[in-house]
């Protein structure tokens, strides 16, 4: 998130300590892939094709095994995204206290459809299944937190504390 | 109201600080039970009729009997944290209000088991939760309930706290530990179940957060209390989520012997603006939908079994009268259709064309046949996959469509 596009793929010397502790956590090192993926989405921005290959070397795994577990999980990114990722929740209970008018109010707001980054590069908007809040529902993660009982003046004032 | 035990200290501020874990009796019993034959652990267990509470409600204490006697290698216990039955929200608020109950229960499991090495499996999404218990496990370590030789007893427990990357199948507990192994989250064949192959290729116990919090105060307070508090097959109380069309959503911890009807109108305040009740599904979107007149059921894993439906993760979402029970489906399959691993034949291409069909009917462009293709279909999958999630996706299909076919028929162009 914090790293801009198009930055180099290499861990830095204390991202690699990280990288061996992280594997010696577990009974076969290569148990360390997902976190290693979350370490390098962090560093990196997304995972490119370049940081998957990156990524199987320092476990020597192939490429392809990388690519096919970067591809199964909606947390990693292939591309660059916004500085912020909003996810909107679509499912029951979300849908039945009105997900779908969030969702537009969203779309419109950002000028963007679902999947989509603004053009300045701030917010990426996504939609995703029950993130389990539903307690207050309608809802949405905003980066690391979530944020409930949405309405349009709350949408707009998370969108204005988003720098 | 009854005597509240997981959620008891969640009212307060502080509830997941350390110190407020150990002046509410937290800890305390922990040196005596680990002296106590681990086998002796196990039986309790059994006696209390604690069934997980994960989904498939299976008996605690018998799973842990599958582990093999005298394993020579290691055996693991595998906390399932990944929380994702739409309509589910219980194991977020443990992480977060409660950490420690969560370490207490598998130093205790771990214990019974043999395990030296456990792991906490955390949706990807769960951001603050995780944080809130990576912290208590440090804590817990600081303070030696962690560690080589707990609390002087001889016996060694380490925590590792491993976070997914968002796959709702990662909840099934194979697919979890091919997962946790580092791989995509695909389920595996059973058997070999888990107790005997696992992760790592070890024995392995997978519960549930919930379930797990729960098995201090079964030890220390004895199989007969946990019991008694329950049904005849089923102990203690569960945590009960609740949303939808409702007063008060929120968790409510309860025996499980309640009643739906209690929950809804007694405990969570009843429906909003005098509004007359349509349906819920009991156990999270998994489980059967049940009409308003099917309600005066116990929640309890057989009370709801008996009823036709499932008590699964006890996710209750409640629907009003102004909800489209069609529109409901195209919702539900549209999550199947998108959550499905993609394995086994009958479960990719079925979840996918009925999303379709769902969605056709919804915007008016439903045929007369598509009704009872989907019936069809669902029908013919079912216990033909290598794991539970299709029978799950089959459950609302049939459902929705059997008890609502009006709803749906209205739709349709004649
Ligand atoms: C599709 C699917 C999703 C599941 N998701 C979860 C989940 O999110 N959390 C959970 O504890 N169990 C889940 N389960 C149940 C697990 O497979 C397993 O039975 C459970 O973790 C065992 O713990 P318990 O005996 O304590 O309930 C799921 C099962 C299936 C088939
Ligand atoms: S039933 Fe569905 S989710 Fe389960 S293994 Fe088969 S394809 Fe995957
Ligand atoms: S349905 Fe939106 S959080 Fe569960």
């Amino acid at each position: 998130m914090r790293a801009p596009a198009g930055v180099k793929v290499q861990f830095t010397g204390g991202q690699l300590q990280e990288v061996r502790r992280l594997q010696a956590l577990y009974p076969d090192k290569r148990a360390a892939l997902l976190p290693v993926l979350q370490l390098a989405q962090a560093a990196f921005g997304y995972i490119s094709l370049e940081a998957e290959e990156y990524v199987a070397g320092l476990f020597d795994l192939s490429p392809a095994h990388v690519h096919e577990v970067v591809t199964f999980y909606t947390l990693f990114f292939r591309e660059p995204k916004g500085r912020h990722v909003v996810s909107v929740c679509h499912n029951l209970t979300c849908h039945l206290l009105g997900a779908r008018r969030v969702l537009a109010y969203l779309k419109e707001r950002l000028g963007v459809e679902v999947g989509g980054t603004t053009p300045d590069g701030k917010v990426t908007l996504l939609s995703v299944e029950c993130l389990c809040a539903c307690e207050m529902a309608p809802m949405m993660q905003v980066d690391d937190r979530y944020e409930g009982h949405l309405t349009p003046e709350l949408v707009d004032r998370i969108l204005e504390g988003l720098g | 109201m009854a005597e509240l035990i997981l959620t008891r200290n969640f009212h307060r501020p502080d509830s997941h600080a350390l110190r407020l874990y150990q002046e509410t009796g937290g800890y305390e019993g922990l040196q005596r039970v680990l002296a106590l034959p681990p086998v002796t652990i196990i039986e309790t267990v059994k006696k209390s009729n604690l069934r997980g509470l994960g989904g498939a409600g299976f008996p605690t204490g018998v799973k842990w009997g599958f582990i093999p006697k005298g394993h020579p290698g290691p055996v693991y216990l595998v906390i399932n944290a990944d929380e994702g039955e739409p309509g589910t929200f219980k194991d977020r608020y443990l992480l977060e209000r409660d950490p420690h109950a969560l370490i207490e229960g598998m130093i205790v499991s771990a214990y019974a088991i043999g395990s030296h090495l456990a792991f906490v499996y955390i949706r990807g999404e769960y951001v603050q939760p995780w944080r809130r218990f990576a912290r208590a496990v440090e804590e817990a370590y600081a303070a030696g309930f962690l560690g080589r030789n707990i609390l002087g007893s001889g016996f060694d427990l380490d925590v590792v706290v491993h976070r997914g990357a968002g796959a709702y199948i990662c909840g099934e507990e194979t697919g979890l530990i091919s997962s946790l192994e580092g791989k995509k989250g695909w389920p595996k064949l059973k058997p070999p179940f888990p107790a005997i192959r696992g992760a790592f290729d070890a024995p392995t116990i997978v519960n549930n957060v919930e379930t797990i919090c729960h098995v201090p105060h079964i030890v220390q307070r004895g199989a007969e209390w946990f019991a008694a508090l329950g049904t005849a097959t089923q102990g203690g109380t569960r945590m009960y989520s609740v949303s939808g069309h409702i007063r008060q959503p929120g968790v409510y911890e309860l025996p499980v012997s309640v009643t739906l009807r209690a929950l809804i109108y007694e405990h969570a305040g009843g429906l909003p603006d005098g509004r007359r009740l349509k349906a819920v599904v009991p156990g999270g979107s998994s489980a059967p939908i049940l009409r308003a007149d099917e309600i005066e059921v116990a929640m309890d894993v057989d009370g709801l079994k008996n009823a036709g439906t499932m008590a699964g993760s006890a996710g209750v979402i409640v629907m009003d009268e102004t909800v489209s029970i069609p529109e409901a489906l195209m919702v539900v399959a549209r999550f199947y259709a998108h959550e499905s691993c993609g394995q086994c034949t009958p479960c990719r291409e079925s979840t996918g064309w009925i999303f379709k069909m769902a969605q056709r009917i919804v915007e008016g462009k439903g045929r007369k046949e598509d009704l009872d293709t989907i019936l069809d279909v669902a029908r013919r999958g079912a216990g033909t996959t290598i794991c539970a999630f299709y029978d799950g996706a089959v459950g609302p299909y049939i459902s929705y469509i059997e008890k609502f076919r009006d709803e749906f028929e209205a739709l349709i162009p004649k």
